[in-house]
């Protein structure tokens, strides 16, 4: 048993005790369905901007773009524009291709020994189908829950809602976006226990995420399909929250409750965890920068003069020896030592 | 090789690369013999003025650490996340998905879960998040944290020096993580402590006093050009002549000072002294050599970067005495991640040098227009391409070379096709190696950043596996015989590690396939390669 992911579980358990106990037993509706969510929103986007501030604040001294192609040199050498850009355009690129696509996760590669002597390397596109299910299904969740912060719900949102309905299975439909977002959330969580090395670096800041992730999940999908939560007014909820006039509607049940403290921890937790490698990924210095030091010059601003050997130095003690092989010098042997050793 | 050294099929039959019972905080690191490279000479130390020069040896309990050890750790991590984007961004995002983990070659050559990526940057996270985050002194434990103690360091000082810097980690990494700037850092905060190996601290030195990390002298390095000279004579009957210290030449040429010491690294620098012969009875070309400015390579890079900057500092200010147009860089591998992400930077602008062109082909390298330093395969591509060499590929006929891309020039640079078209121009019979293993996923020769010492050769061979393992594979399916590369550590390291995984294979600089195909006015009829070796059918009548 490992005691990493033992206490994530336990505290998304306790967490979801918290709501559901404060909501049922002790009707702090208020404090769940408004003060929390207002505080974990102000925590997300103070905290969001005062980290990526604050990595912003530390200068990037040197080029070092990691260099995943042909450079940009002679005329007739074909570059990699997008992998070695050496333009802002090429770097714009491959930084949306970082963000949007994980290019650099999909080259990932499994190395395995065979044959007792032999290193082989394949192609290891789990993890970045994974990683790509569970962003893109978690991105289309966020934005389909703009429907209840949005009054009417524009036409973009519903047409959202009716791909992501494609399946037309049950009433309401099931949104294939929810079940994505499970499926990936848990097998990111299996390979982090079944994959040795990987559990051996993971931390409980790694699991508690993924718990946390599939506690809103699950959440969320028992109150659309099970619970059947009373949409009409958790949309009066949320519209109040955006319109600053607060209200609790009286009948929208506990899971609603469980799902928006999750969500709210979810919220609070970002900025001060990994999480925030959503913002850190345009900050990286080996990814956002192009390949062109030699041809432009980069500054660093705390660039300060070092104590170095100077030529004079070095010619100081040479020079005997030097002149000796016939190497050129700038000052000549003074007269009086040569002198001293005829 | 060491006496003691597993034979290359019990390193491998012995890998397991199944994590311990015990959690990595709680595994404590044992510093074991042929692991590790022996402490710093304190006479290198202080030559340099770096902190606590003193003799200490990382066996021992004491490490005869100053009595602030830990403020000073703390204060130097401080200084650098201030300092260095990288450094603060790379402390806080990392997610341990793992994708690093199978990309290291010291993590696939060892097996132990301290040198996966992830984790040897993890050693450092954990006391920056106790020291620096309010979770991390918080949660404790639980949030990843742990204080910085003695052990602590240790394992650091251990792990730091058994990652070289590769970057291959960082080409996988989602998020372009690159444990090479974390290593730098650790070893920068080493430093501070006077906590440096002797393969590093000493040639960094040396090349402070001498001007390249040999400890060559001026007398002494144009004796040891003038004995190329004689065996480029012996061999093609034309006796060439390199220039030295020489005010109004063209360019200066500077190059890694272990080619002009250590086979196979000397047969490169006689391509070198071929071709610039070459361009000067042709096209009355001009390069000159420095003494002062006689090192490539910069050691000083693996200590911080302030005594990066106090070694490459030669460079410019040797270029602008001679009064030079531009400089032209020889194969090196890390010397040329110095030159081309570092050397502007610090110590530039160089506005005393010319945008660099060929006056040989008219050329202009706009890539170095503000740097002005040109990659020697980049300068040779373009005369092979524009047609300006007399080349005669048939005495490469023997060789069926495969070409290992170096870290620093293809993860630091991209520099991947200009050396593969010399290659292909000069030899009939090139390979490929597997694709995962070359270009920007190449492998390391397990021996870069100042850890090609001979007292930790397991760690060297266990770190040279990947690279050594597709040469084989190349050897093996293509008979292939020859390794080429464009680095000076690389030739030293991997002739090393052909002897132990693929003894039929040997290394050599892709400028020495140019001089064995160069042809000079006046040759004789060169049956022997730079290497004094018969070339087959072009040797005497029955050539034994």
């Amino acid at each position: 048993m490992n005691v990493n992911y033992i206490f994530s579980l336990l505290s998304v358990i306790v967490l979801f005790l918290l709501a559901y106990v404060g909501v049922e037993a002790a009707g702090f509706q208020i404090l769940f369905g408004v003060i929390i969510p207002y505080l974990a929103i102000i925590t997300f986007i103070a905290g969001f901007i005062y980290r990526v501030l604050n990595w912003a604040r530390s200068p990037v001294p040197f080029r070092i773009p990691s260099t995943c192609g042909q450079q940009k040199s002679l005329s007739w050498i074909k570059p990699a524009r997008i992998d070695n850009p050496s333009t802002k355009m090429g770097v714009v690129i491959r930084m949306i291709l970082e963000v949007l696509f994980f290019r650099s996760l999909f080259r990932n590669t499994k190395c395995q020994l065979k044959e007792g002597d032999k290193l082989s390397y394949e192609w290891e596109k789990w993890l970045w189908l994974g990683a790509i299910a569970f962003h893109w299904s978690f991105l289309t969740v966020v934005i389909r829950h703009f429907r209840f912060f949005i009054d009417p719900v524009p036409s973009c949102l519903q047409l959202l809602e009716k791909v992501d309905g494609f399946l037309q299975v049950g009433l309401p439909g099931v949104l294939f976006s929810g079940i994505v977002l499970l499926a990936a959330v848990i097998f990111l969580f299996l390979r982090r226990v079944f994959i040795p090395q990987v559990r051996y670096v993971s931390l409980a800041s790694d699991f508690f995420p993924l718990f946390l992730i599939i506690g809103v999940a699950i959440s969320g999908i028992l109150m659309r399909h099970f619970t059947k939560v009373d949409v009409i007014g958790v949309k009066e909820l949320t519209m109040g929250l955006v319109t600053f006039r607060p209200k609790i509607p009286s009948d929208v049940g506990s899971a609603f409750y469980v799902h928006l403290f999750f969500v709210s921890v979810l919220m609070a937790y970002f900025p001060f965890s990994k999480l925030l490698h959503l913002g850190g990924i345009f900050m990286s210095p080996t990814r956002n920068l192009a390949n062109n030091s030699r041809r432009i010059r980069h500054i660093n601003p705390w660039n300060y003069p070092v104590e170095v050997h100077t030529y004079e130095q070095y010619e100081d003690e040479f020079r005997e020896k030097m002149v000796e092989v016939g190497l050129p010098v700038e000052k000549e042997i003074a007269p009086t030592i040569s002198e001293e050793k005829e | 090789m060491p006496d003691d050294l597993f034979k290359s099929d019990e390193l491998l039959s012995k890998l397991d690369p199944t994590p311990p019972q015990t959690g990595w905080m709680d595994t404590p690191v044992q510093i074991r013999k042929g692991m590790y490279c022996y402490a710093s000479n304190p006479k290198s130390v202080e030559y340099v003025g770096l902190p606590n020069a003193r003799a200490w040896n990382p066996l021992d309990d004491d490490w005869k650490l100053p009595e602030n050890w830990e403020e000073i750790i703390f204060e130097g991590f401080r200084e650098r996340l201030d300092r260095f984007r990288s450094f603060k961004v790379f402390m806080d995002i990392c997610v341990r998905c793992g994708a690093c983990a199978d990309k290291c070659h010291s993590f696939i050559g060892t097996g132990d879960p301290k040198n996966m990526p992830v984790l040897r940057a993890e050693l450092l996270r954990s006391v920056y998040r106790k020291d620096f985050t309010t979770a991390g002194k918080i949660l404790g434990k639980l949030a990843g944290s742990r204080k910085l103690t003695l052990d602590v360091l240790k394992e650091w000082w251990y792990y730091f020096f058994q990652c070289t810097e590769c970057r291959r980690c960082s080409v996988f990494c989602p998020f372009g993580i690159d444990t090479a700037e974390i290593t730098m850092m650790a070893r920068e905060l080493f430093n501070l402590l006077g906590l440096n190996i002797d393969w590093i601290a000493t040639p960094v030195a040396n090349c402070y006093r001498t001007g390249n990390h040999l400890g060559i002298q001026p007398h002494a390095f144009k004796d040891m050009l003038d004995f190329f000279v004689d065996d480029i004579e012996d061999i093609t009957g034309v006796h060439v002549e390199p220039s030295f210290n020489k005010k109004g030449a063209d360019i200066l040429f500077i190059t890694p000072s272990s080619d002009i010491f250590a086979d196979p690294g000397t047969y490169t620098t006689m391509g070198y002294l071929i071709l610039f012969h070459f361009l000067k009875e042709q096209y009355g070309f001009d390069i000159t050599w420095s003494t002062y400015a006689s090192e490539g390579g910069n050691f000083g890079s693996f200590t911080s970067h302030e005594t990066m900057k106090r070694l490459n500092s030669k460079m410019y200010a040797e270029a602008q005495r001679l009064g030079v147009k531009w400089i032209l860089g020889g194969e090196c591998g890390h010397m040329w991640r110095v030159i081309h992400q570092y050397m502007d930077t610090m110590n530039g602008p160089a506005d005393f040098l010319a945008e660099p062109v060929s006056p040989i082909t008219g050329t202009k390298f706009e890539n170095a227009k503000a740097t002005k330093v040109v990659h020697i395969t980049e300068f040779t591509a373009d005369l092979i391409k524009q047609g300006k060499l007399d080349l005669n590929p048939g005495r490469n006929d023997h060789l069926r070379v495969t070409y290992h891309d170096s870290c620093n020039t293809s993860r630091g640079m991209g520099l991947l096709d200009e050396p593969r078209y010399i290659i292909k121009n000069t030899c009939k019979n090139f390979y490929e190696m597997p694709r995962n293993t070359i270009r920007e996923q190449t492998f390391c020769c397990g021996s870069g950043s100042g850890l090609n010492a001979g007292e930790n050769m397991e760690l060297r061979m266990a770190g040279s596996l990947p690279r050594a393992n597709a040469v084989k594979y190349v050897h093996e399916k293509h008979d292939v015989n020859m390794l080429a590369c464009i680095c000076a550590i690389d030739r030293a390291a991997l002739s090393v590690a052909m002897e132990y995984w693929v003894p039929d294979v040997d290394v050599t600089g892709v400028h020495e396939l140019v001089g064995n195909a160069l042809n000079l006015s006046g040759q004789n009829e060169r049956t022997t390669d730079l290497r004094s070796e018969p070339i087959p059918g072009l040797e005497g009548d029955d050539g034994e």
